[in-house]
């Protein structure tokens, strides 16, 4: 049961919250303001706050240069395809890691994680070769793997963290009934780890979805995400502040809704453990 | 089956295959208005050719760099048309990665391309990208505040004119700044702000045996002069300042000077974005004398890479949208003022152009005074003005560029700046071969 907290404390405690969650926000609200100003109240200075003549004229110029739901269709088509991707190969290694550990399992977990302490631009030429070579390039596949193996270990990680928290004497209570490996992951471990799966899915999404180094290097025209279409409104000379927040707004626009929907399981992923 | 419905099939199946063979031309091009523009009006091109499909990718300068670097250099193939500036041309042409554009059609009128322009896109005489539109830098200021200080700028400003006027015009209390240059660490930053700079100054970045000069006398001078001057009056935080916060100062009336690229002229003059388009003038980048001006040079280019499968289609739209009828295309649809300036001639001898671009003259002037193969006082190893175009000059001009940006912010002192640029220097030149 929660402390009892006096009402002061709690008034204080809920104030710092407020604005400790309204400062990470504001960059959010502040590009979705600026996406219906003009280019010249965008760079007003001093700026103005919501009293400006509100227009759509960005996202209506942003609609004619750019296919924006082909780009949006590439980066669910991505996201999701490497996350899913990436659950179907972690989920039995985690599941060997946390039930049946050798003396190698913690090492092989560092080293993992290892992998992502390399700058991806580290790897940009013979990865780029390879899919020149297998004419890849401009592909969602060559992504969606690329992806999944990016986060791969963080993928492996999560669901380590979350089902070494289930004990093993219920999976052990299946096994004494009969179930088959197969059995023993799909029907107990799986559900009972839900809560842990489904935050690991949305974390994933999230980091694919976010993702501008390969998306941005591996792809042209056919299988270009959202942040190709972020990338063409960006201009080092030219002040284009309001097209680029529209466009940024309709990029992150798909997965705020998904977030927004799924906090409560992401939150309860994150914070408890599986069983608890 | 009737021989009639079979050739009927065969025809069909013909037709099919023709349509299918229609060209697909990928263009990679960076994020401006006019390269916007071009797309926009590109229906006129496919309209002539119905057999050749345009897909264009619109990118962030940088991130468009990194892109086509990666797919030229490893043959990907991705792009049958680059956009790339006078830094690429004479690297990517010697590493024979480009197509040579010496046969673009007897309409196409080499000869009316700006030398200057020209020169910087050809090796050996030839050229190996089209130049889209060309810049160079200018000194913008507030004609207003000028009148009312009993100011007269000329035409041909030298630095210490600029320099008393800057603070003679600034008012902190009031954030009014005498001028607002490049801060902003970076190859295209303040790197090539100073690089220009310091040609004027008398100094540049290697001697004719590639030793870096850093140490030279000139070099302290160009830094120390441009630390006191923005310390005096620059705005604050100038540190950060690159394009587009000096564009948004300047805009917004808080700059009396501005020394940057032409193409700004267009922006500060639209009443629609700028408070000050009424009263903006125009003079060439400042010099001390000693004969080099420090302006830059460049232009956004369209080239071929060597990889492409449709070289002849990517040359026929080259020719297309660099040639005099697509600025005529352009004035038509939308005004003179918003043709791609800085690649013709004709485009300066036209009466309808110079009424509708005030800047026109002054951009034709700071072109024509740019040099790219001797861009300093002194002979130089390199080609280029506000760059040295060498393929280890943009992780270098970075690293220096942090210095100098470290000297105006205060964190570092002029002379120590100058001297790790000089270490930074001497040690990519040895890696490089440059030196023993």
């Amino acid at each position: 049961m929660a402390r009892e907290l006096s009402p002061r404390r709690r008034a204080t405690l809920t104030t710092a919250a407020w604005t400790i969650g309204f400062l990470i926000f504001f960059p959010v609200l502040w590009t979705f303001l600026t996406s219906f100003k003009t280019e010249g109240e965008a760079i007003a200075i001093p700026p103005s706050f919501l009293f400006f003549d509100w227009t759509l004229e960005n996202y209506s110029e942003v609609q004619e240069r750019s296919n924006y739901l082909r780009h949006a269709m590439n980066s669910v088509i991505i996201a999701f395809g490497s996350t899913f991707l990436g659950l179907l190969v972690a989920i039995p290694a985690a599941w060997s890691m946390a039930f049946s550990p050798t003396k190698s399992t913690r090492g092989i977990l560092m080293w993992m994680l290892s992998t992502k302490m390399l700058p991806p631009v580290g790897a940009l030429v013979p990865i780029y070769l390879i899919c020149r070579d297998l004419g890849l390039l401009d592909t969602r596949s060559a992504l969606v793997v690329i992806l999944m193996l990016m986060n791969l270990p963080i993928i492996v990680w999560m669901l380590f963290t979350y089902f070494r928290e289930i004990p093993g004497d219920i999976l052990e209570a299946a096994r004494m009934d009969g179930a088959s490996l197969r059995k023993e992951i799909t029907y107990v471990l799986v559900p009972m780890a839900v809560p842990g799966i489904a935050s690991t899915l949305l974390l994933n999404v999230i980091l694919a979805w976010n993702e501008a180094f390969w998306t941005l290097n591996l792809t042209a025209d056919d299988a270009a995400p959202l942040s190709a279409f972020i990338a063409s409104y960006s201009s080092p000379e030219g002040l284009f502040w309001a097209k680029l927040s529209a466009a940024s707004t309709l990029a992150i626009a798909p997965i705020l809704v998904l977030g927004w929907f799924s906090q409560k399981q992401l939150v309860r992923g994150l914070t408890f453990g599986a069983v608890k | 089956m009737g021989i009639r419905s079979l050739s009927l099939a065969v025809g069909a199946l013909l037709a099919t295959t023709a349509l299918a063979s229609a060209e697909t031309l990928t263009i990679a091009t960076v994020n401006n208005g006019d390269m916007i523009r071009m797309q926009k009006l590109s229906d006129a091109f496919t309209s002539e050719h119905p057999d050749i499909d345009l897909e264009w990718v619109v990118l962030e300068e940088n991130v468009l760099r990194q892109r086509v670097t990666t797919d030229i250099a490893t043959k990907g193939g991705q792009y049958d048309i680059m956009t790339i500036g006078t830094y690429e041309v004479p690297i990517w042409a010697n590493q024979d990665w480009l197509v040579a554009l010496d046969d673009l059609g007897d309409d196409y009128d080499v000869e009316d391309l700006l030398p200057p322009i020209r020169e910087g896109l050809s090796v050996d005489g030839t050229l190996y990208a089209a130049p889209f539109y060309g810049e160079s830098s200018m000194v913008m200021y507030r004609t207003d505040l000028f009148d009312e200080a009993g100011i007269e700028m000329p035409d041909a400003p030298t630095w210490s004119f600029i320099a008393d006027a800057a603070r003679q015009l600034t008012d902190k209390e009031n954030e009014q700044f005498g001028i607002c240059l490049r801060g902003k660490a970076g190859w295209g930053e303040n790197a090539a702000f100073l690089t220009a700079t310091a040609n004027s100054f008398g100094a540049r970045w290697f001697d004719m045996d590639w030793q870096p000069q850093f140490d030279s006398p000139e070099w302290k001078e160009t830094l120390q002069f441009y630390v006191d001057l923005m310390n005096d009056a620059g705005p604050p935080g100038a540190s950060s300042n690159g394009f587009n916060e000096n564009l948004a100062l300047f805009q917004s009336g808080k700059c009396a000077m501005w020394i940057d690229a032409t193409v700004a002229a267009s922006f500060v003059t639209d009443p629609d974005e700028s408070t000050v388009a009424d009263s903006v003038g125009f003079a060439l980048a400042p010099d001390t004398g000693k004969g080099k001006r420090g302006n830059w040079l460049w232009a956004w280019s369209l080239a071929v890479p060597a990889g492409s499968q449709n070289v002849d289609a990517a040359k026929t739209f080259i020719a297309w949208a660099t040639s005099k009828d697509y600025l005529a295309l352009v004035a038509e649809n939308e005004g003179w003022a918003s043709v791609p300036p800085g690649t013709r001639t004709s485009l300066y001898e036209n009466e309808d152009y110079l009424k509708a671009a005030p800047f026109a003259q002054m951009t034709l002037d700071s072109i024509m005074s740019a040099d790219p193969k001797n861009p300093a006082v002194e002979p130089v190893p390199y080609v280029g003005v506000q760059f040295v175009a060498i393929p280890e000059f943009q992780g270098l001009a970075t690293a220096i560029g942090q210095q100098f940006s470290a000297a105006l912010a205060g964190t570092t002192s002029v002379d120590q700046a100058l001297t790790t640029a000089q270490q930074l220097s001497e040690r990519e030149m040895r890696r490089g071969g440059y030196l023993n």
